[in-house]
């Protein structure tokens, strides 16, 4: 029984931390353009930072 | 993505949004953020390539045509994207459900997993301590993912309708606030799993829908940009700069080559071309001279005009378009949905049900609690999980199939609008033809085209861009004072020689085509005319008897002349009419609809534009006019019209798989409901039914992937 106090919160805890990690990705904008960040890793970046 | 916040930022800076049309790759990102920013004035800018816009941030001082201009100069054609508010909310939108998504997900999988071992025979304080916690996730969890369905029930119910979300939010707020008395009172039963299992399979329904949705363009708006925002008025022999409000019938307008004329009005001085392929969809320009009638919105291309306008502002004939085209779009927004129709049906039955278990039992002589339970019971398992699935998800996969074949689907109900089109009407420039002038007799010595390349490369007029297409891949000549002279072609010195390309009489030929031929030759030496055409798509006999085997009768109808409109559609084997104005073409469409008929309209002009929006449910060729492509729901790329029966067949085989999907649905239903009525239903039983039926839909809709065969 102890080891349901520990293993539950760790479960619940990592649930949360993808979970925490999915909206801050959504809410930076991630998924905003989804073919464009695709085809943007074949730009030479010689001239400025094409990346940004 | 949001404009707003980084205008904030930077109070100097203004942010716009484009829609750019040809973006395919990653050269072309490279291309359009390099090289704007070397424009003084731009700040910066950044393609967003699923979206096909480009948000330029620039000084406000930059003008609108200056940033139009800068795209040209990189090779892309732009037009100011009208409605930003409104792309936003759709994003946002979609944004809210895919985070509701998420948190459902994360709730629905932790609660599964404390409920396995409930099910698995946990009793007493484990199983007590399990349902608290599952409560302390589902409670927070269904408040947060459950809004988009509480906000719809609650407006809905607002107007004394009922939807789909109705019987959704009561099943679960009651599952809920019984399965917390339950976990108070240290119950057996907990169904917070099912709750927040069936929020979870609705949002990921809901979340294809709104990713299905069109990307709601306001095509109004977009048609009356087509008009420029200032015009040179000419009072008392003096040029004056005013905008276009405040232009009278009446005034004498001055419209310089190249310039878009701001107002319907009859020509006094000087002839020119004007390009009316914005307004009429015909890609020959006309050749206009004093006494013709010019609208507003159409190019000057050659030579000065004068322009005594009749008609300004809202009395223009595009204004006049953009008026049927709002009032238009009725027999769309008043389609209902088959899945609305379907919870129309479903909701009452479902409700009553439960409420009829619930009265059952107590009379039967159970407790209030235990009817109750029962009742809930049959709530959650009835509640339409699999049936929100099923039409999204079909649709997704067809449209996901149409896409791979150039065929764009931009809005879910349209496929469900095309599988009941029983008539097909079709416009016939740029829709049963390709709408581009296709060159023939162009020279074949190499030294000719060399030249011929570098001379229809400095001008902008359709023919010399038809000319340049057609000569892609060919090296142009080095020549000498290459100029264009307006109004009658470009000329160039080329080894000493004179060479010029334009109007037969002034390169020097004898015989004159007309505005469909061109001469081109040295200055002392045999002249060739060159011809324009507007080819017939290619295949379209064919693709015309493919649509009338599928019970669409194709029908050609153009605004065009009585034996060019008899010609085509002779060609096509099909109906015709001749000579239709963009009103009668509306009329046209509302009358089948009156006898009963489905219409599907396939057109790309901006004449076609209030068709194409009373249409049951219209198609465009993506090579349109960005009205015609805005107000259509589907759009297809390439030469070929095969795409419309290819949709049309895709169509039909989804509303066969949407149906058998409700059937599955219901099916399931069928089975289990009885089960509930009965009191036989545990969390367990509950859970395995919904994503039991959830996962069937699922797999039957993925058979569409080969629907676009």
């Amino acid at each position: 029984m102890t080891g349901i106090g520990f293993l539950l919160p760790i479960a619940l805890g990592l649930g949360l931390l993808g979970l925490g990690a999915f909206f801050w990705s959504v809410k930076s904008g991630q998924f905003e353009d989804l073919d464009g960040a695709a085809m943007r890793i074949l730009i030479d970046e010689e001239e400025q930072d094409g990346g940004n | 993505m949001n404009a707003h916040a980084s205008i904030a930022g930077s109070a100097t800076l203004e942010a716009s949004l484009f829609a750019v049309e040809g973006m395919r790759c990653a050269a072309c990102i490279a291309r359009i953020e390099r090289g704007l920013v070397e424009v003084p004035g731009i700040r910066s800018a950044r393609v967003n390539l699923s979206a096909r816009r480009v948000r330029v941030e620039h000084d406000p001082a930059i003008s609108e045509d200056s940033i139009l201009e800068a795209f040209r100069q990189v090779g892309f054609d732009a037009h100011p994207f009208a409605s930003d508010s409104v792309a936003d909310n759709r994003s946002s939108e979609s944004r809210k459900l895919v985070l509701a998504l998420a948190v459902s997900g994360f709730a629905a999988m932790n609660i599964m997993l404390l409920s396995v071992s409930v099910w698995s025979g946990a009793v007493g304080t484990t199983r007590d301590l399990f349902h608290w916690i599952s409560a302390l996730i589902a409670v927070p969890a269904v408040a947060y993912s459950g809004r988009p369905f509480f906000e719809s029930a609650l407006a809905a119910i607002r107007k004394r309708r009922t939807n789909m979300d109705v019987p959704i939010s009561i099943g679960v707020i009651v599952t809920v606030a019984m399965s917390l008395y339950e976990t108070a009172t240290g119950g057996e039963h907990a169904y917070f799993d099912g709750a927040v299992m069936l929020l979870f399979f609705l949002l990921a329904g809901r979340f294809l829908d709104s990713v299905m949705r069109a990307r709601a363009e306001d095509s109004v708006a977009a048609l009356l940009r087509r008009v420029p925002s200032e015009a040179t008025v000419l009072i008392g022999g003096k040029q004056v700069r005013r905008r276009v409000e405040m232009l009278l019938p009446g005034d004498l307008l001055f419209v310089a080559a190249g310039e878009r004329i701001a107002a319907d009005g009859t020509v006094l001085e000087g002839s020119s071309d004007v390009d009316r392929a914005h307004i009429t969809g015909e890609s020959l320009p006309e050749r206009i001279a004093p006494g013709a009638n010019v609208l507003a919105g159409t190019i000057n291309l050659s030579r000065p005009l004068t322009v005594r306008a009749t008609a300004v502002g809202n009395q223009t004939a595009i204004a006049d378009i953009a008026r049927l085209m709002e009032q238009a779009s009725g027999s769309k927004s008043l389609y209902v949905r088959i899945a609305d129709r379907a919870a129309r049906l479903y909701a009452p039955a479902v409700h009553s049900l439960a409420a009829m278990t619930f009265l059952g039992w107590m009379l039967a002589g159970a407790g209030v609690h235990q009817s109750l339970l029962i009742a809930v019971a049959v709530l959650i398992i009835t509640c339409p999980c699999a049936l929100g699935l099923a039409v999204p998800i079909a649709q997704v996969v067809t449209a996901g199939a149409l896409m791979k074949r150039g065929i764009l689907v931009k809005e879910g109900s349209a496929l469900e609008r095309l599988a009941t089109a029983d008539i097909a009407l079709l416009d016939k420039t740029g829709t049963a033809t390709l709408g581009r002038l296709d060159a023939s007799d162009l020279p074949v010595k190499a030294g000719e085209r060399a030249i011929l390349a570098a001379l229809a490369r400095a001008s902008r007029h359709p023919l010399a861009r038809s000319v340049t297409c057609a000569m892609e891949g060919v090296e142009a000549a080095k020549g000498d004072r290459i100029d264009e002279v307006p109004g009658l072609g470009v000329e160039g010195y080329f080894a000493g020689r004179r060479w010029r390309f334009g109007r037969p009489d002034w390169v020097g030929s004898k015989r004159d085509g007309g505005t469909t031929a061109a001469a081109f030759g040295p200055a002392d030496g045999s002249i060739r005319l060159i011809h324009f055409a507007d080819a017939l798509r290619p295949d379209a006999q064919r693709a015309m008897a493919e649509l009338d085997g599928l019970g669409v009768l194709p029908q050609l109808i153009s605004g065009d002349q009585v034996d060019v409109v008899r010609k085509v559609a002779g060609l096509m084997g099909i109906q015709w009419r001749a000579r239709v104005t963009p009103a009668e073409k509306t009329e046209l469409v509302i009358e089948q609809q009156r006898s009963g008929h489905h219409v599907l309209m396939v057109g790309d002009g901006l004449n076609d534009g209030p068709a194409l929006k009373a249409a049951d449910v219209a198609m465009a060729p993506a090579a349109a006019s960005d009205v015609g492509q805005m107000a259509a729901d589907i759009v297809f790329f390439g030469d070929s019209l095969d795409a419309i029966s290819r949709a049309v067949r895709a169509a039909r085989r989804m509303m066969r798989v949407v149906k058998q999907n409700f059937a599955l649905a219901i099916g399931y239903n069928v089975l289990a409901v009885p089960l509930a009525i009965a009191g036989h239903v545990t969390p367990l039983i509950a859970a395995l039914a919904m994503s039991g039926s959830s996962i069937l839909v699922v797999a039957n809709a993925l058979r569409l992937r080969s629907a676009a065969k």
